[in-house]
């Protein structure tokens, strides 16, 4: 399969206030792949995540210098409009946020706010996304029922869906299972293997072992810096610094 | 060992004590309530009647009913809550959602929370200068509603924020996340996930309202007129000035005793039953939930 560039990272900087939480990024990333942000608790993987849908815009103290160019356009610039990114780069959270609604219209949330109307353009794309993120068959019967009631392995399913309903190009993966026991975790990945065929996918995960299974690309960050980037196989096989190598074998992190 | 036994026992017996002192605070209130509700059913059902309750009053006053005043007062809480809730949960959205941290929303913050504590009376005056005379509304429902509507404002606003500050930011990002807008997100997620915390709101501003004397004394109530109003331009007779009209300046106090027991417990029906109404609309909404 042939991979494009999509997103083009190029000497990101990223402050909370004073403080300088990512440091001098550059990253490509590509189609139809899955590229995993791995490194310990505070490296800045998760705040690099929510650049590329400009989550922290959100934060008021927060300042951003560099390029993210998504299909060669600068994400950041003025004439940008964030409601159109946010619609394209679609993002699934640490924990699973259905909203207290019903399944159908959790799913259904972003073609209504994106101002689709069509009923039955509606319903299909709700089935198509729920079957998308294996879970159709669990709530098939129960679609108008609120999304509370299910387990936190199926709420999590439910947001894939719910993302996947507005079709965006690029998926964004905060932790998406880290909240999740084992077996639905397991379900999560298979997931990803399967979307990566439709989409261009980033993974954030403090799981190694997650990493080493589901992503083709893996960059390893430290302390706000990229420490190495490599295909997956080659990062956790042979690392070319010793930094990477201490940090999955368990030496440190 | 038989020191930390007796020890032990020490601190059963203090957790004992403030359990206890706890439950007494917790009775109290109940005990206060029921109180009040006993002298006024006992003192004031002789006075419920039929004619009572859908009668003006006659004689002076000293027979007759107070349905002018029942409606006088419904209108009044009816016009407050269309005022107040509108614009103190737009407030409160500004404040919570929009407003960036800073020197003016602290501001307004403490005007909001100076309002709460200015006197009813004070707010009965300040109707009857700017609204009454100055927007020449004269004495009427709407100058009352008025009146009442900023005297609940504050209410309003703080238990809509309370409301709003309870909702989780999960929300909100899952909506943005979506494409949609942050008025969409405030409209579709975060208001209804508020809804029943600001309807608890409106129950405390609506009781307070309905229950007020001095800010419709000037503003609203008259003393004496046997039709109802017909718009919102006309002046009304409302339950809480009626009471104390009838037990200060009535033409026998005395005798008029049980009316104006009968009076309260008529306001006080009207109040938990407008509770009421909430109350259930509220569960429902969280059912749906």
């Amino acid at each position: 399969m042939e991979h494009s560039l999509k997103i083009k990272i190029k000497n990101l900087v990223f402050y909370y206030g004073n403080f300088k939480a990512l440091h001098d990024i550059s990253l490509d990333i590509y189609t139809n792949q899955v590229t995993a942000f791995i490194g310990p608790s505070g490296c800045g993987k998760s705040t690099l995540l929510r650049c590329l849908n400009r989550m922290n815009d959100l934060i008021p103290i927060s300042r951003v210098e560099g390029r993210i160019l998504l299909d060669n356009k600068n994400i950041n610039d003025p004439n940008v409009d964030v409601v159109t990114l946010r619609r394209n780069v679609g993002m699934v959270f640490q924990k699973p946020n259905p909203f207290p609604k019903s399944i159908f219209e959790n799913v259904a949330y972003g073609l209504r706010v994106n101002g689709i109307k069509d009923k039955a353009y509606i319903a299909n794309q709700v089935e198509k996304s729920l079957i998308q993120a294996a879970i159709w068959d669990e709530v098939k019967d129960r679609i108008n029922d609120s999304a509370l009631g299910l387990s936190g392995g199926q709420q999590q399913r439910l947001c894939i869906a719910r993302a996947l309903a507005i079709e965006p190009e690029v998926v964004l993966m905060d932790e998406p299972a880290s909240a999740l026991d084992p077996i639905a975790t397991q379900k999560i990945e298979e997931l990803i293997h399967q979307l990566k065929k439709s989409y261009t996918i980033i993974i954030v995960t403090h799981n190694m072992q997650q990493a080493a299974r589901v992503s083709d690309i893996t960059a390893f960050f430290y302390l706000g810096k990229l420490i190495e980037k490599d295909d997956t196989e080659t990062l956790f096989t042979k690392p070319k610094l010793q930094q990477t190598e201490d940090y999955i074998t368990g030496r440190f992190g | 060992m038989n020191k930390s036994s007796s020890l032990l026992r020490c601190r059963k017996l203090i957790q004992v004590a403030v359990f206890g002192l706890f439950r007494l605070s917790a009775a109290i209130n109940g005990i206060a309530l029921l109180v009040v509700v006993y002298f006024l059913v006992a003192r004031g059902w002789r006075a419920i009647n039929w004619t009572f309750l859908t009668q003006p009053p006659k004689e002076a006053m000293t027979e007759g009913g107070i349905l002018p005043c029942i409606v006088g007062t419904f209108c009044l809480s009816l016009g407050a809550i269309l005022v107040a809730l509108p614009i103190g949960v737009a407030s409160a959205i500004y404040l919570n959602e929009y407003a960036r941290p800073g020197r003016l929303l602290r501001a307004i913050r403490i005007g909001i929370n100076n309002l709460a504590g200015v006197p009813s009376v004070v707010f009965g005056l300040f109707g009857l200068a700017f609204f009454v005379v100055w927007l020449k509304m004269g004495v009427s429902v709407l100058a009352g509603s008025l009146t009442l509507g900023v005297l609940t404002l504050p209410v309003i606003i703080g238990s809509s924020e309370e409301a709003l500050r309870s909702v989780p930011d999960t929300y909100r990002e899952a909506s943005l996340g979506l494409g949609a807008t942050k008025w969409q997100t405030i409209y579709r997620v975060v208001l209804p996930a508020a809804l029943p915390g600001i309807l608890t709101g409106a129950i405390l501003g609506i009781s307070r309202a309905a229950g007020e004397t001095a800010p419709i004394m000037f503003t609203a109530a008259v003393f004496y007129t046997p039709s109802l109003p017909t718009s919102v331009f006309d002046e009304i007779m409302a339950l809480p000035y009626h009471i104390y009209v009838l037990a200060t300046a009535g033409t026998e106090i005395e005798a008029t005793r049980h009316l104006q027991y009968g009076t309260a417990l008529v306001l006080i029906v009207l109040v938990f039953g407008l509770n009421l109404i909430a109350i259930i609309y509220r569960a429902r909404l969280q059912r749906r939930m």
